[in-house]
């Protein structure tokens, strides 16, 4: 009797402690998907801002400015633009 | 042993008496009945009424976190970014909270690069809530952070960033702190590109840590984006040949529209004078109104293709029909319409070529005014164009039963009624299309429409092809709106502005033309308002924009030329594409 008692006390306090360490495992493991999803979003914001830049420095307006003026390059002339025509 | 014994703890003589029997059952009841009235008290609170208390508890430890959602990226037609959120940061302070030393006060309005003047009249005013600086970016806003300045917090909020600045202006239009459309795109499609903010109910421990996820009470909804049917590079190319013939013509105003003839779409939207929409202070009223949408104006000639169109499709002429237009000056009733030369007596095809308002007028009296009306209603004058952009006009068409033979006459020339330009543009379509008519849309088409609403047959949408390459051709108005290596098709219009109900000696000017004319791709509509460097014939002010910005598109498009580029190029390839050259204008 007084052995059955004896395990099974045991047991519950087994059980107890395990339920605590689970507890804070899951925590612990919450704690971390938090900072992991806070991350993915100054991800998605950062991505957000490089595409921007990207756009900014890529503008029509900027890559003709570099064409022309640091690449010096010109529309052709009528007279040198050759039309290839499908072969049929 | 004890039994035996009886113990008496009284004994006071006075409490020998006997008490009454009913005091002891008194107590016991009233003991009892307190016992219940807790237990029923206990049950109360826990089984019925427990929703709030359960709720003051979850309180406790219990937070709802909102979480943010953002707005939708606004694209173009291949998907460059156009309009974008990124977060910023709001700085706000409690007044009452915010006791600041001098050194700090200054250290803040450095950062927020505020004066420390205006920095403590925000903070000496009386009210609770004060936001010292709106749209912070984030790198900022941390710096202010680390200040931990008492009073002083911030939020997150979102700004949006148009890195196309002032080309896509108009179209695009902007959002207000809130990040909700206020102009253009951003308005029109606000239901889509606006997200929906989510919320979920987590547990937080003293420090202030997440550590259990209740539930999602609603996932967050970020907004959809929006992919325009604007092509960048074209709209690009429409924008700087505009600007340049602002500069040139020192126009007031100017705007140009470029629609692809299969899908109608619209591949540009340009007006001019412009703003930049990532910096609005001090914007005036001429920069934000987008005039392809909601300024009507008078058309002059561009509308007389229609009225030609419809006199062949109802057999009244031909396109060689003799028409005399006499000494150039013809009355009708009290009023007179003249040409700006006389032509004599012209074909049909040299009336629209030479635009005389005489001829036409003569054509369009051959035509019912019902019969009139019917085709601007059909062409979509009169009627809002429904894109659901923000201030679009309708122009104005008048019903039929109230026009005089004057009116007729001059609504035959594009005076009398009014359009906006993109309508123009659209009609324009009916001739690019085969005789058909599309609804126009400023987002990506992926599938063209099948057909359309038949307004021409298809035998007089090419007859007036032919005749509008003719009006570019040799003998026309507008051959400064030819386009090396392709054939183009078009119409000049020299109209004077109506002021306070008199005809005005200022002009707007305008070209709406297709090409390549043999097999349209693009309908290219260009405005120009007011210009006053000497010059405000159409073909000489509009036309060489259309030039410059087809030529442009048809580049970027990738559309072969249907007429042979240079003589240079003909004696290098042969004698057999020098003989199409001739019939290049011709060739249908």
């Amino acid at each position: 009797m007084v052995r059955i008692d004896a395990v099974l006390v045991a047991l519950a306090v087994a059980s107890a402690l395990g339920v605590v360490a689970s507890q804070h495992q899951a925590r612990r493991i919450h704690g971390e998907y938090e900072r992991e999803r806070v991350r993915a979003q100054a991800l998605e914001v950062e991505w957000g801002q490089l595409q921007l830049e990207q756009s900014t420095w890529a503008t029509h307006g900027r890559v003709e400015k570099l064409a022309r003026d640091r690449l010096h390059m010109q529309l052709p002339p009528e007279g040198q633009v050759l039309v290839v025509e499908p072969q049929s | 042993m004890k039994k035996q014994r009886t113990v008496t703890f009284n004994h006071n003589p006075l409490l020998k008496r006997e008490l009454p029997a009913w005091r002891p059952r008194i107590v016991m009841l009233a003991l009892m009945g307190c016992s219940l009235a807790l237990v029923g008290r206990a049950l109360y609170l826990q089984g019925v009424n427990d929703d709030f208390l359960q709720a003051k508890g979850a309180s406790r430890y219990a937070r709802v976190l909102e979480v943010p959602a953002t707005r939708g990226r606004i694209t173009d037609r291949h998907g460059d970014i156009l309009a974008v959120s990124t977060p910023v940061r709001a700085v706000w302070a409690l007044p009452t909270d915010a006791r600041l030393e001098p050194a700090q006060v200054r250290e803040l309005a450095r950062l927020l690069e505020m004066n420390v003047n205006e920095l403590n009249g925000k903070l000496a005013a009386g009210r609770d809530f004060v936001y010292l600086k709106r749209q912070v970016p984030p790198e900022v806003a941390q710096a202010v952070a680390d200040l931990r300045l008492p009073g002083i917090h911030q939020e997150k909020e979102y700004r949006r960033y148009y890195p196309g600045g002032e080309v896509m202006a108009h179209i695009l239009g902007f959002t207000d702190l809130e990040d909700r459309g206020q102009e253009g795109i951003e308005l029109a499609f606000d239901k889509r590109l606006s997200g929906r903010a989510g919320a979920r109910r987590v547990i937080k421990d003293r420090r202030g840590q997440i550590v259990e996820d209740v539930e999602a009470i609603r996932p967050p909804r970020d907004g959809d984006d929006v992919a325009l049917s604007i092509d960048g590079k074209i709209q690009y190319l429409a924008w700087s040949a505009l600007r340049e013939a602002m500069e040139e013509h020192k126009a007031k105003a100017a705007a140009a529209v470029v629609l692809d003839v299969r899908s109608g779409e619209v591949l540009a939207l340009v007006n001019a004078p412009t703003f930049n929409p990532n910096n609005r202070a001090n914007l005036t009223g001429a920069q934000l109104r987008n005039r392809v949408f909601t300024d009507a104006f008078e058309p002059g000639s561009v509308m007389k293709p229609f009225i030609a169109a419809l006199a062949l499709e109802r057999g009244k002429v031909r396109l060689n029909t003799p028409i005399d237009t006499g000494n150039g000056r013809m009355t009708i009733g009290t009023a007179t319409i003249s040409d700006t030369k006389r032509h004599g007596v012209m074909t049909m095809a040299e009336v629209v070529q030479k635009s005389s308002n005489i001829g036409t007028v003569k054509m369009a009296q051959q035509l019912g005014s019902e019969e009139m009306w019917h085709l601007f209603d059909q062409l979509g004058f009169g009627t809002p164009l429904n894109l659901g952009f923000p201030g679009e006009t309708s122009g104005r068409l008048r019903p039929a039963k109230s026009w005089r033979p004057i009116e007729q006459a001059t609504m035959s020339y594009g005076h009398g009624i009014s359009t906006s330009l993109i309508q123009m543009a659209r009609a324009y379509l009916v001739f690019a299309r085969e005789g058909e008519l599309v609804p126009l849309s400023l987002t990506r088409v992926d599938a063209a429409p099948s057909s359309g609403r038949r307004v021409f047959s298809v035998e007089t949408a090419r007859q007036m092809r032919t005749v509008l390459a003719m009006a570019v051709g040799p003998g026309g108005t507008a051959i400064r709106a030819q386009v090396p290596g392709y054939t183009v098709a078009g119409k000049t219009g020299t109209a004077h502005k109506l002021e306070d109900g008199r005809y005005a000696r200022k002009y707007i000017s305008s070209f709406v033309g297709f090409a390549p004319a043999s097999q349209p791709r693009i309908v290219v509509a260009v405005m120009v308002d007011e210009p006053s460097a000497g010059k405000h014939y159409g073909g000489l002010v509009a036309a060489p924009v259309f030039s410059r910005i087809t030529e442009g598109t048809l580049r970027t498009l990738g559309v072969a030329p249907d007429m042979p580029l240079t003589p240079l190029q003909l004696a290098r390839r042969g004698a057999d594409e020098a003989v199409s050259e001739g019939s290049g204008q011709e060739n249908m």
